[in-house]
């Protein structure tokens, strides 16, 4: 998803644009928010210490890398439903985040005879072989936050659906205005098809249900902080009656509200889409951002536990309409494409921003 | 200089240009200029292009080009973050005056490859402007500087503002100055329209071409670090990908405010100049309702205007020279003119 992964590649080049926007589609970096380097092994013992015997489940957490303070989030959801359940947690994982970097990882579990892998893929494909060598050991396979293949894993657990994230930010505008009078969408490239995907949505979602709101415009910011900056200013200065901003996208989030802190409209015209706690602690704090949403990583990790721990115990296979519980998350069912949805995006606000550190 | 001379000056048609855009601008929206944010914005929003497009302009004025202060705002604007995040307490003057050092570095590094190993500047600087950027992706990954990561006083720079000025404005004007009295008056700075002019001829003369040339570039990098201390202030977030694009931005600047591509003449302040009627036409087409798509073009569209302005103009003033010199040696006897027309 691109709104958020562009960072990863910055722009050195044309070309190297034109492949970050190809490999973007594919892979949903949301997760890689971090260079910070992390260790080879895991933070919770050594990644040697066999487990499995005894019947005692044993769930190992592979995400894209470690030292990112996104997985580090899911982990420690993924830690606290492990040691509900009253298995084993282990956390491996490589330190960059490239697509073949899992695969050792994944055969070292297939060796050790995990219960269950529950990792973020950094390839859809790449990770296939490796992974069905653990499924035919036995070994339950759990996709989050990053898919592969449906064939190469048992269950996916995906963060959200396009309407979910439409509708959430749709829903944050209209509260925080009052739901009438004029908004505008700031968004990333005017190619991107998520992105597009959702402003589509949310206009046919304000036509139906928010007849008093009018979306006056939508600006590319092309995810870079300078032109989303600027664009901001245009925005306000151009739509003289404006009332929201709605930014489905990290970096213009961001960008706007470092616009909107340091202009008589702080505070005056809000601004809401899709960010992450770090980047936006500071506005929310000084008032300039009332809230804004993202998918909860910890319920993420969380979640995903739970749902290998059904696998391993046999309480869902992976088929449509199978259900399970997720501890203090309840009840899920298991939809098409073995997949598990983990639910509406989660509001991020000045009361419960500090929870959060990636 | 009589009227009509100034009048003719690329400084003053820009900025009759810049003024016609604001003043209508102003008439379809006067928030534009009579707004906190606008009348700020106005004066806030070229300040950091100008620095690069006056560092820029005396480069090409020696006849050569420097691509890579994109990236050496980058790197510094990253660095910038860093810095404030490895070193808690360290003092804001301290980083700025690290992050200006650090662009004199790289811009030291272009110098000595253009001077030493005497490749286009075009080419070493392609080369330096992919080299930074990748050490500064490589470097960054995925991580971004935010806002909560650097001081509150260091970020309010980016805003500050001396009187109605912003304080970021006025450091641009002061750099303009600086450089505008050093090119037009300073020994060094006459030495380096001579080298542009005929590098070969400034070399036969004794000008210390190298060094002059290293200068500029030095000169060149190290206002792009302090572009990019301020890049980091102003936007508040910093990524590996900041600044990119901005090095052509710079050269259309100096390109449009009457810098001669292949060195030699132009000023600083018409560079300024041109960086600012850019910034202004990026603040004002929105409010004139032209489409996002269409800005870029308009941009395009006056960079050809200028070069072919410069050329019409180049063409006219030569004609004007030979047919002056033409009428003043050479006067034909009448009679023979007559008799010659039979």
């Amino acid at each position: 998803m691109m709104w958020i992964s562009r960072r990863k590649a910055g722009r050195a080049s044309a070309a190297a644009r034109v492949a970050v926007a190809a490999a973007t589609v594919a892979i949903l970096a949301a997760a890689c928010s971090s260079g910070a380097p992390g260790s080879e092994d895991s933070a919770d013992g050594d990644s040697s210490a066999a487990a499995g015997g005894g019947g005692d489940v044993s769930i190992t957490f592979l995400p894209k890398n470690l030292g990112n303070p996104y997985f580090d989030t899911s982990s420690k959801g993924g830690k606290a439903a492990v040691e509900e359940i009253g298995g084993e947690f282990k956390e491996v994982g490589p330190t960059e985040a490239t697509p073949d970097a899992q695969v050792s990882f994944i055969n070292t579990l297939t060796q050790q005879k995990v219960s269950a892998i529950v990792l973020s893929a950094n390839d859809p494909s790449a990770l296939c072989s490796s992974l069905d060598e653990a499924k035919a050991a036995g070994i339950k396979v759990v996709t989050f936050d990053s898919d592969v293949d449906a064939e190469c894993r048992d269950l996916f657990v995906n963060q959200a659906t396009a309407e979910g994230i439409a509708k959430a930010q749709v829903d944050l505008i209209s509260e925080q205005i009052g739901d009438a009078g004029e908004i505008a969408v700031l968004s990333a490239t005017a190619n991107a098809t998520n992105q597009n995907a959702w402003i589509d949505m949310m206009k046919t979602d304000l036509a139906a249900n928010h007849p008093n709101i009018t979306l006056v415009d939508v600006v590319y910011g092309d995810d870079d902080d300078q032109t989303s900056f600027d664009k901001t200013a245009a925005l306000l200065q151009s739509h003289p009656d404006l009332k929201g901003i709605v930014s489905p996208t990290t970096v213009g989030i961001a960008a706007a509200a470092r616009y909107l802190q340091t202009s008589d409209f702080k505070g005056k015209v809000k601004l809401t889409g899709l960010g992450t706690p770090n980047d936006m602690r500071d506005y929310v704090k000084d008032g300039t951002v009332d809230a804004f949403a993202l998918w909860n990583p910890e319920d993420l990790g969380y979640l995903s536990a739970f749902a290998a721990n059904a696998l391993v115990d046999g309480t869902i296979t992976g088929k449509e309409g199978d259900t399970f519980t997720a501890g203090k998350l309840g009840e899920y069912t298991v939809g098409p494409d073995a997949t598990v949805l983990l639910g509406e995006p989660y509001v991020f606000n000045a009361d419960n921003i500090d929870d959060f550190d990636f | 200089m009589s009227v009509g001379q100034l009048l003719r000056r690329r400084e003053t048609s820009i900025l009759i240009a810049i003024i016609v855009l604001v003043v209508v601008a102003t008439s379809k929206n006067n928030g534009f200029t009579f707004s906190n944010d606008g009348f700020r914005d106005l004066m806030l929003a070229p300040a950091l292009l100008v620095l690069l497009a006056v560092g820029q302009s005396i480069v090409i004025i020696t006849r050569n080009v420097d691509l890579s202060v994109s990236s050496v705002l980058g790197i510094v604007a990253f660095a910038t973050g860093k810095w404030f995040i490895g070193v808690p307490d360290i003092p804001i003057i301290v980083v700025i005056l690290l992050g200006v050092l650090f662009g004199a570095l790289l811009g030291a590094i272009n110098g000595l490859l253009v001077t030493i190993v005497s490749v286009p500047s075009l080419v070493i600087t392609l080369g330096t402007l992919y080299i930074i950027r990748g050490i500064t992706v490589t470097w960054a990954g995925s991580e971004r500087i935010n806002a909560s990561e650097m001081p509150k006083p260091f970020l309010a720079l980016g805003t500050a503002k001396v009187g109605p000025v912003p304080l970021l404005a006025l450091i641009a004007l002061a750099v303009v100055v600086v450089a505008a009295v050093y090119m037009g008056f300073a020994r060094g700075g006459r030495e380096l329209y001579a080298i542009g002019s005929e590098p070969e001829a400034a070399r036969l003369c004794g000008l210390p071409v190298a060094r002059r040339t290293f200068f500029a570039f030095v000169l060149s990098g190290t206002l792009a670090g302090l572009a990019g201390v301020l890049f980091a202030a102003r936007y508040a977030t910093v990524a590996s990908n900041a600044g990119t694009g901005l090095e052509l931005q710079a050269v259309a600047a100096a390109v449009i405010g009457g810098v001669a591509i292949f060195g030699g003449s132009g000023t600083v302040a018409g560079a300024a100049l041109g960086a600012v009627l850019l910034a202004t036409i990026d603040r004002a087409l929105p409010i004139l309702g032209i489409p996002d798509f269409w800005q870029q073009a308009v941009v395009g569209a006056l960079i050809i205007g200028a070069i072919v302005l410069d050329r019409v103009l180049a063409q006219r003033n030569a004609r004007r020279l030979t047919s002056t010199s033409v009428r003043d040696h050479v006067q034909p006897p009448p009679a023979l003119t007559v008799g010659g027309a039979r």
